[in-house]
């Protein structure tokens, strides 16, 4: 492989994760606000926003945080939260396996649900990509989102309490999650997959907090693989 | 908030450790090992099976409005999926989710 292939592959998965910081922005900022109110300082607040990585989990810790939760159960159910990275990171092993261990543990620290979301939909689109190419493009969604991540943090935190609740930054999470899913909606196992996510994560709130989504994940995607195997079966 | 500057770093660390090990998990251990069929058959509905989980409640019983139904949050739900399923761009699907989102803000008189 050309290493202008390479950057032709880096710059397309670039231009598809720019779209993202529209919404990692409010995001981010959100995360930086709460944790100035709960009372973390900013080296604190940086420092989670590096290391973890992992938004829905951060916001996790900061509200078990202000709830005077225990340390041990703060750790444990933020944790669950990010349960679903260890399905991300079995999906990844497909494509990423041929690649050094360092550069396995690199692409482990960066993945997110954005850069796994595109490059999942990417990789199947495109079945005889390289392994460098597919490298190429990960690393490509992920250089717009991983600095303005860890910059809107900290205007967030910046800004504390100066942001009004009316700016509903809150829903920026749900509309990313939504706008990503909803394209690959484009079969019948996809959909099912979708619906049953859907159902089970409502039927199942009352679970401690984290369980719901990875019980209704296992389940959706069971549907999808099994209404996959029913469809193949039916048309061939 | 009660916990001390020591326990927020020890909640950080261990948060942080934590997911790394969930991340690397089978990107360390498995390599390229293949995986049986019906196992990759599967994850290729990881992001499809996982994330709407996720997001329902926080769609359904938002806690910006203390888990109660939110007529501005729900039709700005379903307004991105509609545009995202048709038109398969993720970036109008968001932008339009987001006008939605104001504009029912500001109907519903919280804007």
């Amino acid at each position: 492989m050309s290493s202008s292939t390479a950057k032709s592959v880096f710059w397309k998965g670039f231009a598809d994760g720019v779209p993202f910081l529209l919404v990692l922005w409010p995001f981010g900022m959100l995360f930086g606000v709460v944790a100035a109110t709960t009372g973390l300082d900013l080296i604190q607040t940086m420092a989670m926003t590096a290391l973890v990585l992992a938004g829905a989990s951060q916001f996790a810790a900061l509200q078990m945080l202000s709830d005077n939760a225990g340390i041990l159960l703060i750790i444990l159910a933020s944790l669950a939260v990010n349960l679903r990275m260890a399905m991300y990171s079995a999906a990844l092993a497909q494509h990423f396996g041929p690649l050094s261990l360092w550069r396995r543990a690199f692409v482990a620290y960066l993945m997110v649900d954005q850069n796994f979301a595109a490059a999942q939909a990417r990789f199947e689109a495109n079945p005889g990509m390289s392994v460098s190419d597919k490298m190429s493009y990960f690393l490509g969604i992920t250089a717009p989102i991983f600095p303005n991540w860890l910059l809107a943090t900290f205007v967030g935190a910046w800004l504390g309490a100066a942001v009004p609740k009316e700016a509903a930054l809150d829903f920026a999470m749900p509309i990313t999650f939504i706008a990503l899913i909803a394209p690959m909606l484009r079969t019948v196992p996809h959909v099912a997959a979708a619906v049953t996510s859907v159902v089970m994560a409502l039927m199942l709130t009352g679970l401690p907090s984290g369980l719901a989504p990875i019980v209704a994940g296992v389940v959706a995607m069971s549907v999808g693989a099994l209404a996959e195997t029913l469809m193949a079966r039916t048309s061939s | 908030m009660t916990a001390s500057n020591f326990q927020i770093w020890v909640v950080i660390l261990c948060l942080a450790a934590g997911t790394f090990l969930l991340r690397f998990s089978f990107l360390g251990l498995i390599g390229d090992r293949a995986l049986p069929v019906w196992v990759t058959r599967a994850l290729r509905y990881t992001a499809v099976g996982v994330l709407p989980g996720l997001v329902a409640p926080l769609v359904l019983w938002p806690a910006a409005t203390a888990g109660q139904v939110d007529l501005a949050r729900l039709a700005a739900a379903f307004v991105t999926l509609g545009v995202g399923a048709k038109t398969r761009n993720m970036i109008t699907a968001i932008l339009t989710g987001i006008v939605t989102l104001y504009a029912g803000l500001w109907l519903t008189g919280q804007l």
